[in-house]
């Protein structure tokens, strides 16, 4: 039984891994319709938002994000809390890889917010490497100011757009 | 003659700009965004052969719209013509010209032949009752006739300023569509108004700040089509692109080309540090240019090679620096309140163009290559990237209006902060880079 239940969760999470690639806001696989993350089955199934040991899980109540003040890529104590859950259940998780977005709000320059983002996942990814997960299960990516997520021109939403999110997948991280 | 008239309204309106903070007459012609252009006729050109009187219609308000649109220049209305040329190349009844106060008058013929297209120009100073330079002639095809109008265009505004002229160029940029959460992009070009629109790429993956070759033949980008920032070139003639080989685990963005178009200057972000690196395109050789834990990025060749300007936030804010070109000590030159970003050296070699972001605005400013004389010439809540006209007098870039229906468009200012325009384009756009003046 339990061998059963661990295939299914490796097909669920394989076809959630599709929506969740750094390109997957566009493309001719059409897989921009995952775009609001990891939906990909639904809460109650296994692999849902109440397995603890899936990426919905991770996504929702572990916390995938962190926030940060402006221009700044230091970690707040509230986000230091949640990668502390974050590198505990990648440390339970282990079959997972991780790619942390980092991103910027749009005060700023494109260039300039590209490396802020830069140094934002950054940040994570070696607060995760100090917490124990191994560097070879975490990859950085930053989008600059390309991927708001609230698109008000106003601190509230600036505020959630000031972003690093963790992102789960599985395979290899080539 | 002519010449020292423009000439002298040009040093007016640059002169006027300091002043503009003064009370006076002045201050009020400045701040209208008018000077005293410099008024032209354009009798409509020649029809040298049955059935070019639609083209020579058009290739006229061409040339009339591109130098209109330089601010430097209005033109007389062809109902206050008091007589019309008789032919191409015709004695010339200036004091017809002079009654109207048309100090320059731009003479043309078209011929069209099959699919082949003649434009025949001539330009004559009125007050003088000279002809300025010789007459000119340009072939090619019908269906490059716009380019043949911007041709024209381009010798009289030389011939008038004495400066060389940039209309018969093209931008390369960044279209955009969606709404702001998901916005779709893909490279794009245009001639520097906006006509002969083409696509370059697809909007499969984000593509950001192309960057022209100088010869205008290539275009450097950022794309994500490899799932991570990746710099490729792309051949603007067969839209052929490749890509710059770059580690697993490292972020490449940023990139412009050398003056002599053999080497990329770039950005690569390595856990979490942004550095400036070269890479020669024909051997691969990459050579590292900066080795400091802040941010390193927007870098811009001088025009002899010699310097490279860029943008760092190793005082703990965004300002700029030049430093030489194969690296070194390098010289902040940007003082003023607020942040600097986007630096970018004139072909003149005389002036950095920047971004600004003070107080919550955004602007395009002009300085020296040593800080001094910063200029201000735009302010909106988001101005960002400028790029060069070939010639050095004006400069593009991107405007994108506030809220959750911000879009970005592309403006236009000259260099004394004059004849603010949006560039007339289709659709949204951003991050333009201006090409040279075509062959």
């Amino acid at each position: 039984m339990h061998m059963t239940t661990k295939a299914i969760l490796v097909l669920l999470t394989l076809s959630t891994a599709a929506c969740t690639r750094p390109d997957r806001f566009g493309g001719a696989d059409g897989a921009g319709a995952g775009a609001g993350g990891a939906d990909g089955a639904n809460a109650g199934q296994l692999g849902g938002a109440n397995d603890p040991t899936s990426p919905q899980f991770f996504a929702q109540t572990i916390g995938d994000r962190v926030l940060f003040q402006v221009d700044s890529s230091s970690l707040t104590p509230a986000g230091q809390a949640t990668l502390d859950g974050q590198a505990t259940w990648l440390m339970t998780n282990s079959d997972y890889l991780a790619i942390v977005e980092g991103h910027a709000d749009e005060q700023g320059t494109r260039e300039y917010n590209l490396a802020l983002g830069a140094r934002r996942a950054n940040t994570v990814r070696e607060y995760l490497i100090s917490k124990g997960v191994p560097q070879s299960r975490l990859r950085t990516i930053s989008y600059g100011k390309e991927r708001p997520i609230e698109v008000c021109s106003e601190e509230a939403c600036y505020a959630k757009n000031r972003r690093a999110v963790t992102i789960i997948s599985v395979g290899s991280l080539s | 003659m002519l010449k020292w008239v423009l000439s002298a309204i040009l040093a007016t309106a640059v002169l006027a700009t300091p002043a503009s903070a003064q009370n006076g007459p002045l201050r009020l012609t400045i701040t209208d965004g008018v000077i005293e252009p410099l008024p032209f006729a354009v009798p409509t050109f020649q029809a040298e052969t049955a059935g070019a009187e639609q083209l020579a219609n058009d290739i006229s308000r061409l040339v009339a719209q591109d130098l209109i649109g330089t601010g430097l220049f209005r033109e007389i209305p062809a109902s206050a013509f008091i007589s019309q040329p008789a032919s191409f190349g015709a004695p010339v009844s200036y004091p017809d010209w002079r009654a109207i106060n048309a100090q320059a008058l731009i003479g043309g013929a078209v011929a069209v032949s099959g699919d082949q297209l003649v434009v025949k120009f001539r330009l004559y100073d009125v007050f003088s009752g000279t002809e300025l330079g010789e007459g000119l002639q340009f072939a090619g095809t019908v269906q490059g006739w716009r380019r043949m109008a911007h041709k024209v265009a381009d010798a009289a505004y030389s011939r008038i300023t004495g400066e060389g002229g940039y209309f018969d160029s093209r931008v390369v940029f960044v279209s955009e569509t969606g709404p702001k959460d998901a916005r779709q992009k893909r490279l794009a070009i245009m001639d520097f108004d906006g006509a002969n629109l083409q696509f370059l790429t697809d909007s499969a993956a984000i593509v950001l700040a192309p960057r022209f070759s100088p010869r205008g033949d290539r275009v450097l980008y950022t794309s994500y089509e490899s799932g991570f920032p990746r710099i490729n070139v792309l051949d603007v003639t067969t839209v052929g692109r490749q890509q710059l080989p770059t580690a697993e685990g490292e972020m490449a963005f940023s990139p412009r080309f050398s003056r002599d178009g053999q080497r990329v200057i770039y950005s690569l972000a390595n856990g979490g540090n942004t550095d400036l690196y070269t890479t020669d395109l024909a051997t691969g050789a990459h050579t590292r240019l900066t080795s400091a834990p802040s941010i390193e990025t927007a870098p811009s060749f001088s025009p002899d090679g010699g310097q490279i300007v860029f943008e760092s936030d190793r005082s703990g804010t965004q300002q700029l620096y030049i430093m030489p070109a194969a690296g070194g000590e390098a010289q902040r030159i940007s003082f003023g309140e607020g942040r600097y970003g986007t630096p970018v050296w004139s072909p003149r070699g005389d002036l950095i163009a920047f971004t600004k972001q003070n107080a919550g605005r955004f602007h395009i400013g002009v300085m020296r290559t040593d800080g001094s004389e910063e200029r201000l010439l735009t302010a909106s809540f988001l101005d960002e990237g400028p790029t060069w006209s070939p010639n050095g007098r004006v400069l593009m870039f991107m405007r994108e209006t506030q809220g959750a229906g911000g879009v970005s468009s592309l403006y236009s200012v000259d260099i004394s902060g004059l004849n603010l325009q949006a560039v007339p384009m289709q659709g949204a756009g951003s991050d333009p880079s201006w090409g040279p003046l075509q062959p």
